[in-house]
């Protein structure tokens, strides 16, 4: 947020200043350089690791059965695609993991609209909230198996569990926090209850959904893979299972980085989404 | 002529864990059409609680509140309420947050959106209507809330501490400001303040209620003498400080 207001400042205040002081132009330089200098050595750090994993590994000063290496990690991401599965496994634990993220998100936020709505039913639920939040909601993996059958259902159900009670709370929360005088507004123009969750609670809460869908993709994620752990037959948690059992340490390695870019992604994508919003509201 | 808002024997109890709290007890007085009324008081002396009253959001424990006659029985199209702050929503235009109390009435049409553009020009916002509320300085913000109020075609404003969030110089020219827009409407208006100056600056008649239980100590004619009455030019008069300091000695102040 401060980051995108600063860059938007700077740039007026070079529009302003249309003949640029020396001052100002040395100063715009060491920011630049400087960022410039940051990028260099995020890469290098990158390349050194690789490159330390790589020669390790071929000098046999640790043992790539176990550790695996960068040019095998290579080799298997390339078995896959032509056996034709890499995508299939990616695409099955990404549906699983947006599916999840959507319906934590979406269900979540009715719940809080409805505690919130009846003061009465948020006391009552109050203690069950706080047992379940507190609950390891992996414990329940067993459970959901034999009820639900092992299969993708189960796992989105997995993820369900361990987003929606921080998002109940969180977005409860987040309308609890708005100031009860904007509320007083609505209602001295004789506004209804809904009236006034839909001219000031839901838009208000715009800051705490983007914060939920933040903290949810994280949470989706471990919801997934921990249920593709327990019960699957396909995607990147049953290969990184899988390639432990069978002691194919290449294919958990080959499984955890595509997992890591895949979840950045997810990440990325939310916050692109929170930008576009931003811009068309302020 | 018949009072625009009557309240009579009006009483205010607080219910609560530790016992019974008396906000506001047997509180009578009236407001005349077009007049200028304001209530001062120290804090938690039930100010706001009474304005809260009259406009309906809450209900007295004792005693009526008559809004042209009528009695009060809950939110009223005849009360505009401006509160302590703007409250301009910032995911809406200007233009739109001045549109919210007619939305929330669904109260939108051809009419009441050119009655809105008209405020908005004659008030110097025009250009502004599609910014955004954090685009605009304190006073205008204020202006704005203003004419959010005044869209809906209020008969009565409720101000309650309308000017406290400004700071003083500011305040001064809002005071002015917001005066000039009320008297040109015609409206009728009620400001709850803490402040004596900015009462006895705006009103016609001060109203002054004495700590909890708030009830009514005494009422002030304020008879300035100058033409063209302006809060500003009203703080200037000889008057002024005379009544200040009967205000003053009414309220009673001990820290």
């Amino acid at each position: 947020m401060s980051m995108f207001n600063m860059k938007k400042d700077s740039v007026s205040y070079r529009a302003q200043l249309s003949g640029i002081s020396p001052e100002h132009k040395d100063y715009l330089h060491r920011v630049r350089m400087e960022k410039i200098f940051v990028r260099v050595i995020q890469l290098l750090i990158f390349c050194t690791a690789l490159l330390l994993w790589e020669i390790c590994a071929n000098a046999k000063i640790v043992d790539p059965f176990i550790t695996s290496q960068p040019s095998r990690v290579l080799k298997t991401v390339i078995r896959l695609y032509v056996d034709g599965v890499l995508f299939q496994h990616i695409g099955i634990t990404c549906l699983e993991a947006i599916v999840g993220f959507v319906l934590g998100t979406v269900l979540g936020t009715l719940i809080a609209i409805m505690l919130w709505w009846s003061e009465f039913l948020c006391k009552v639920l109050e203690p069950y909230l706080v047992v379940l939040n507190s609950l390891p909601k992996i414990a329940l993996g067993p459970v959901f198996i034999v009820w639900i059958g092992a299969g993708p259902a189960a796992i989105i159900v997995m993820t369900l569990a361990i987003s929606l009670i921080v998002t109940v709370l969180e977005v409860l929360n987040g309308f609890l926090t708005i100031d009860q005088e904007k509320i007083k507004l609505v209602q001295t123009f004789g506004g209804t209850k809904f009236q006034v969750l839909t001219k000031v609670l839901l838009p208000a809460s715009y800051p705490t959904f983007i914060n939920a869908l933040k903290i949810n993709v994280g949470l989706s994620w471990v919801g997934v893979i921990v249920g593709e752990f327990l019960v699957s037959k396909a995607g990147l948690g049953y290969l990184i299972v899988y390639g432990g059992q069978v002691f194919k340490l290449d294919l958990v390695m080959t499984s955890v980085i595509i997992l890591g870019v895949a979840a950045t992604v997810m990440y990325q994508g939310v916050v692109y989404l929170e930008k576009m919003l931003v811009k068309n509201k302020t | 002529m018949k009072p625009v808002v009557e309240v009579h024997n009006v009483g205010m109890k607080y219910q609560s864990l530790n016992g019974e709290i008396t906000a506001l007890d047997n509180i009578n007085f009236s407001v005349n059409d077009g007049e200028f009324v304001s209530i001062v008081g120290p804090s938690g002396c039930g100010k706001s609680t009474l304005l809260s009253i009259i406009s309906g959001l809450i209900f007295s424990t004792s005693g009526t509140v008559f809004l042209s006659g009528e009695k009060v029985m809950g939110t009223s199209p005849k009360i505009g309420y401006m509160l302590q702050k703007d409250h301009l929503f910032n995911w809406r235009t200007i233009y739109q947050n001045v549109m919210l109390g007619l939305e929330i009435r669904k109260n939108v049409t051809p009419s009441t959106k050119e009655h809105a553009i008209k405020l908005l020009r004659t008030y110097g916002l025009y250009e502004f209507k599609d910014k955004y509320p954090n685009q605009l300085s304190g006073g205008m913000r204020q202006r704005v809330a203003l004419i959010r109020t005044l869209v809906t075609d209020p008969q009565i404003l409720l101000l309650d501490e309308a000017f406290s969030a400004l700071d003083y110089q500011t305040r001064l020219v809002v005071n002015d400001d917001i005066y000039d827009i009320i008297k040109k409407e015609n409206k009728t208006a009620l400001l709850v303040t803490h402040d004596i100056s900015e009462s006895i600056s705006m009103a016609d008649r001060v109203v002054l209620l004495s700590k909890r239980p708030g009830t009514v100590k005494n009422i002030y004619e304020i008879n300035l003498n100058c033409d063209n009455r302006t809060p500003l030019s009203s703080r200037e008069t000889p008057e002024f400080r005379h009544y200040f300091q009967e205000i003053w000695k009414g309220l009673d102040v001990h820290v």
